[in-house]
């Protein structure tokens, strides 16, 4: 049976900000994510696996991982956004 | 779960350098989060909030959020926050302290802070080590561990910040992890509503410093062990006492509710002003 959970999410990384400490490859429940050893940051390589669960956002030390219901718009870049740049 | 990260985002101050300062994996940034969504969660506004921090890496934290911050001298938050609080009794006043800095050089303030039961909420990030300056051993250290100063093991007993400060007569006494962190924000949420000295102290990893010389692998291998080894305190207290060992009780060990410090400080000017 497929988890109706499965394949709600988009997984946006900022790769400036990610560490690529390791902490949300290491517990994400699905296996949904990797460290791209090149790239020095996480990457989601399984995102329709993602059980929006909710655990690697609330882990990441480096508010560098955003998990987003499919189809909402999203700032959709690589950089967070800047609400109050003053 | 949606819009955790971009609600951290809004209370960021994006003029300072990004990604911050402190290492991969350090715990210090989910307590920062877990703060922010339990100022947000409660309905505060930023500026009815003063987060006071003291000095390691710890205190680094209030450098990135946009409230009322001072970065206060080693071990002296509390005298700052203690300063705030009698001046502004509705200003939430917020402490964030290393283990080095709420216990070892500040553990005089913490003592009394805690003994005078004044209306703050104090955070102790306890990472067992001064992470900032090359991994001197704390107050906190364990029986055993490895240090720059304990080259052959710390051979003395450490602090249990819990036990310490319901000791001193405070009114709010718990303990979380940076890796349970729905019940850390929960005790965070807690200690902010609660009169009087309200702690949290959070255990948090330093690989840094503390765990890759202390036989962890990696971060994650330190947030394997804090995952493994909290559990409950009503579930610890029912454990057979020779299993305890190694187990670590989180949740809340004291939750009085005397007056606090500046409601007992606005009555006494009430009184003497009626003459
Ligand atoms: C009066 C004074 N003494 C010593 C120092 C050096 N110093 C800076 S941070 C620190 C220890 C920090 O340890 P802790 O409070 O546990 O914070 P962590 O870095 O581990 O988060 C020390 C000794 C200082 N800045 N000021
Ligand atoms: S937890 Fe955050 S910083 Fe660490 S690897 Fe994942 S996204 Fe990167
Ligand atoms: S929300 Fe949960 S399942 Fe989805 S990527 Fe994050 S940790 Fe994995
Ligand atoms: S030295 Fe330790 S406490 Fe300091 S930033 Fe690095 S991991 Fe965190
Ligand atoms: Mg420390």
């Amino acid at each position: 049976m497929t988890n109706p959970k499965k394949g709600q999410t988009r997984i946006t990384i900022y790769p400036d900000w990610c560490k690529a400490c390791g902490l949300c490859v290491a517990f994400c429940p699905a296996k949904v994510l990797e460290i791209d050893v090149a790239a020095g940051c996480a990457r989601a390589v399984r995102e329709q696996e993602c059980v929006n669960c909710g655990f690697c956002e609330l882990h990441c030390p480096d508010f560098a991982i955003v998990v987003t219901p499919r189809g909402k718009t999203r700032n959709g870049g690589t950089q967070p956004p800047q609400e109050n740049g003053n | 779960m949606a819009e955790v990260t971009q609600l951290i985002h809004e209370y960021l101050r994006h003029d300072k350098k990004f990604p911050h300062v402190l290492c991969p994996g350090c715990g210090h940034g989910i307590l920062l989060g877990s703060l922010i969504r339990s100022v947000h969660a409660l309905g505060i506004p930023k500026d009815d909030v003063a987060l006071v921090a003291g000095i390691g890496c710890s205190g680094r934290v209030a450098v990135y959020v946009d409230f009322n911050t001072v970065h206060a001298v080693h071990g002296r938050a509390l005298t700052v926050a203690t300063g705030i609080k009698m001046a502004k009794p509705d200003m939430h006043v917020i402490v964030v302290q290393g283990d080095g800095d709420a216990l070892s050089i500040g553990g005089n303030h913490f003592i009394h802070a805690a003994r005078r039961n004044i209306g703050l909420t104090v955070l102790v990030l306890n990472n067992f080590i001064y992470g900032m300056t090359g991994g001197q051993c704390s107050s906190a250290t364990p029986l055993g561990c490895w240090s720059t100063t304990t080259p052959y093991g710390q051979m003395e007993k450490s602090f249990d910040f819990v036990e310490m400060t319901r000791a001193a007569g405070a009114n709010f006494v718990s303990r979380g992890t940076v890796f349970h962190v729905k019940t850390l924000d929960k005790l965070v949420r807690q200690a902010l509503v609660h009169p009087g000295f309200s702690l949290v102290e959070v255990l948090t990893p330093c690989h840094t410093q503390f765990g890759r010389k202390n036989k962890f692998k990696s971060p994650v291998d330190m947030y394997q062990w804090l995952k493994k080894a909290a559990m409950p305190l009503e579930a610890y207290e029912k454990l057979d006492p020779d299993k305890r060992a190694g187990r670590i009780p989180i949740g809340v060990f004291v939750d009085n509710h005397e007056p606090a410090l500046e409601t007992r400080y606005a009555a006494m000017r009430a009184k003497l002003a009626k003459g």
